[in-house]
């Protein structure tokens, strides 16, 4: 006890110079977002006016009087935004849905596994999520494109009789966030499926449940904090998604992360970029603190 | 004897199976296509390495891999330091002021949408009027990537059996020596699982490399996503096949140092 105390202090103050850094690199810098989303757009470099400088140290007051919500204006009164952040929403929540429905049956397959079977393909999933997202969207292009290989075999079996244009679809899209994802939503499955209590269920069998009656009555309350935690993992990244959408998507909607990076490089308009910015975090916030609070709990329990 | 709602089934072994064929078909396929002789994608052409010599006679695309690999290597290990640090204050600070603030700007970069990551730290850099290119990269690149490696290196400090540490300081050694001489030997495969982790992700990052980085200083990544957008090219299956290749090596020495991890807290324990 008190050899932990001991070794606490010096602990503690490990933990400095990671503290003064996320704090001048993550903490700091949503500061300036903020700050940018109520300034005004000007057409020079950097592309705003600043709203007010803190080396003056003006009046707080006459610098909020300063201050300009035109940018959160714009974002409401403007459909394209509006239309984004519900695509976004709408796009996440369905891709949420279908990796549980995919990636539900695979982590139980894995739990199901002899145990040694079971580290192999542990690994066989996590090595996907090493391996880099862009090649593996860019793979899938290789595959969906006109003359890719997915048409050329549909062509063979004679299922189509003229190529199907699968990229610059909606479904593109969603099977490169269900293909990307995926190793979110397994892992933290498996960790509640693979820890459960294999006698809860003969109990049940043995009660006379039938083995779907043991999998509704039994599995899947229990594996509730695993769908939770796979659900966020996928959830919260999604919505700000921007490569996928991008490369497998149509152009004709947007998700916020494309809209916010149209804004920024191609019409250099940061205090409308940095607004949607903000306006995307405040939609992330819930989301972010259950998220936060549930990693916690598994990381400080030695989960 | 197996019990009927225990037992795997036909449905789980399909159900897996198919799964890693998803996960694992499409990069198979890009691999194979990666040594066509043909530049269409229709036709088989035979094997070739045709398209590496192309890669390989890249001036930009080099020079792009090149900015890669340094600004990889330079971030993962600043993040491993950091990551480090910021694990050992998680897992064995104690309670102090702060704490949560700490945990909770550590956590949620991980699941934080890169383009607010990237946006944000473009803005400070052009407040602190930072020239931008490979250093803030690799700064935007070790903020995001340190977070990892504290996940990884607090996991397996948190399953540490503590006695040893306790043990070494009832001994007579101050909680300095005692971290140094016992803890560190007992974490140094998950710090280099850690450091492996922080390389490939950086080796990964389109989107807060875009925001953070110059004109004239692009990623690999970078190159890639522009060309992607004009379409598929034999080429980059090559250079995408290159870097598999890299990950994959990567992933053996992180698995291998993973298992010596556990190994060894498995002979730690009873003691």
């Amino acid at each position: 006890m008190s050899a932990r105390r001991i070794f606490a202090r010096p602990a503690r103050l490990a933990a400095i110079a990671p503290y003064l850094w996320m704090v001048l690199f993550f903490l700091v810098p949503f500061g300036f977002v903020l700050k940018i989303s109520l300034s005004q757009t000007a057409i020079a470099q950097p592309p705003y006016t600043p709203v007010f400088d803190f080396t003056e140290g003006r009046a707080a007051l006459a610098a909020f009087a300063q201050l300009s919500f035109d940018n959160f204006k714009l974002l409401i009164s403007d459909n394209l935004y509006i239309l984004s952040y519900l695509r976004s929403l709408v796009v996440a929540v369905t891709s949420t849905l279908i990796l549980l429905l995919i990636g539900y049956p695979i982590a139980y397959g894995m739990a199901r596994l002899p145990q040694r079977w079971q580290a192999v393909a542990m690994m066989l999933v996590i090595v996907p999520f090493w391996t880099s997202f862009l090649i593996r969207i860019y793979a899938w292009i290789n595959i969906l494109q006109h003359d890719g290989l997915l048409n050329q075999i549909l062509l063979a079996l004679h299922i189509v009789s003229a190529p199907v244009v699968w990229l610059s679809t909606d479904s593109a899209m969603y099977l490169g966030i269900v293909y990307s994802y995926l190793p979110f939503m397994i892992l933290p499955l498996y960790a509640t499926l693979s820890k459960m209590d294999a006698s809860l269920l003969e109990a049940a069998g043995d009660l006379g449940a039938s083995p779907l009656q043991a999998f509704w009555l039994v599995t899947f309350p229990l594996s509730l904090p695993g769908v939770g935690a796979g659900a966020l993992l996928c959830f919260i990244p999604i919505v700000g998604e921007f490569v996928i959408p991008d490369l497998l998507a149509g152009s004709n909607s947007l998700m916020i992360g494309q809209t916010l990076w149209l804004e920024f490089f191609t019409n250099k308009d940061w205090p409308v970029a940095s607004a949607a910015a903000v306006a995307l975090l405040l939609l992330l916030v819930p989301p972010l603190v259950l998220y936060d609070r549930l990693q916690r709990r598994q990381l400080e329990a030695g989960g | 004897m197996a019990h009927t709602v225990t037992r795997l089934t036909r449905f789980n072994m399909t159900s897996l199976a198919l799964g890693l064929a998803f996960l694992y078909l499409p990069i198979v396929i890009l691999v194979i296509y990666s040594f066509n002789a043909s530049r269409l994608v229709t036709v088989w052409g035979g094997w070739s390495l045709r398209w590496y010599r192309e890669f390989f006679n890249d001036r930009a695309m080099l020079d792009a891999a090149w900015m890669s690999l340094s600004v990889g290597a330079v971030s993962a290990t600043l993040a491993t330091l950091l990551g480090t640090l910021a694990a050992v204050g998680l897992a064995r600070g104690e309670r102090f002021r702060g704490r949560a603030l700490f945990s909770g700007m550590l956590y949620s970069p991980l699941v934080m949408p890169e383009v607010i990551s990237g946006l944000s730290l473009l803005l400070l850099f052009v407040a602190l009027n930072a020239e931008r290119g490979f250093w803030t990269v690799t700064i935007a690149h070790t903020t995001l990537t340190m977070c990892f490696v504290t996940v990884v290196v607090q996991s397996r400090l948190t399953v540490l059996d503590r006695s040893l540490e306790e043990a070494a300081m009832d001994l007579g050694c101050d909680p300095v020596r005692a971290f140094l001489l016992v803890t560190l030997p007992l974490i140094v495969p998950a710090i280099v699982a850690g450091w492996m982790l922080a390389f490939t992700l950086s080796l990964d990052d389109v989107v807060i490399a875009s925001f953070t980085t110059g004109p004239g200083s692009a990623t690999l990544p970078i190159r890639i996503y522009s060309e992607v957008r004009l379409g598929v090219k034999p080429e980059i299956n090559a250079i995408c096949t290159l870097v598999i290749a890299l990950i994959a090596v990567i992933i053996v020495v992180a698995s291998f140092a993973s298992k010596l991890s556990s190994a060894r807290g498995e002979s730690a324990a009873p003691l």
